[in-house]
């Protein structure tokens, strides 16, 4: 189901952004976090391209976990215009534009933002960060477990 | 893109990083805006770092544009319109 970003009171909202879909571990990681998210009581939201959302949602076809999605270009503009904003946010990045999105997050949003910093590069790009945010950075491409253990320990 | 895709627009650096972008619209052109990442520009929600900076040249603005899967690029559109708006807020 598509979201219209609106802001609903009660429950802590998470948004989870999610960058470029090329490096694998991603997908994978977005649904366990949403399932993380979901079962500890949060209203969750995902954004991303159209490419990164397909593939999350062809894996979660009765969206279990997924819940609400937004394009991601529509979702910065929903914050920057005031219509919608999040208690928590949880950046993916395996690239400058990643990290980028991330840090305009950080600057438009009142969200406690986790930035999830992974790919071959990710100890470089890590160092690249110039906003506040808790940085989990972990080496990974194909191997979801080192982004997950740092995920269990932040949820 | 918004509206932008139906505007003629200049690609002047491409794929490149934010960080990138900014020295070069620092380094080359003399009238220079910051606004807030989320400023909207010509219908577009800018992403970047602070400090965003943006470019005038004549009639046109510069303006880095970062897309999720190719980087960000500095585009360079006629937009006298923005212009205006971009000047009071410095």
């Amino acid at each position: 189901m598509e979201s219209s970003g609106e802001v609903s009171p009660g429950r802590r909202r998470a948004l989870i952004l999610l960058g470029c879909p090329e490096v694998p571990v991603q997908t994978s990681i977005a649904l366990y976090l949403a399932f993380r998210l979901r079962e500890r009581g949060d209203e969750v939201v995902v954004a991303g391209t159209g490419a990164a959302l397909k593939l999350t949602k062809l894996a979660d076809p009765r969206g279990h976990y997924l819940g609400e999605t937004m394009n991601i270009d529509r979702c910065i503009a929903s914050i920057s215009e005031g219509k919608a904003d999040f208690d928590q946010c949880f950046a993916f990045a395996h690239s400058d534009a990643g990290i980028t999105y991330a840090g305009t997050i950080g600057y438009i949003s009142r969200a406690e933002l986790f930035v999830l910093i992974f790919g071959r590069s990710a100890e470089e790009l890590a160092e690249t960060v110039e906003f506040d945010c808790r940085k989990l950075v972990a080496k990974a491409v194909h191997d979801p477990l080192p982004l997950k253990r740092l995920l269990d320990e932040v949820i | 893109m918004g509206c932008l895709e139906e505007m003629k627009y200049e690609v002047l650096l491409s794929q490149c990083s934010f960080k990138e972008a900014r020295e070069y619209i620092k380094k080359n052109f003399n009238e220079i805006v910051e606004v807030p990442p989320g400023y909207r520009l010509l219908n577009v929600h800018l992403i970047g770092v602070p400090p965003l900076l943006i470019g005038i040249d004549g009639d046109r603005v510069i303006f880095p544009y970062t897309k999720p899967c190719y980087g960000t690029f500095v585009l360079q559109v006629e937009a006298l319109d923005e212009i205006g708006r971009l000047r009071s807020k410095r």
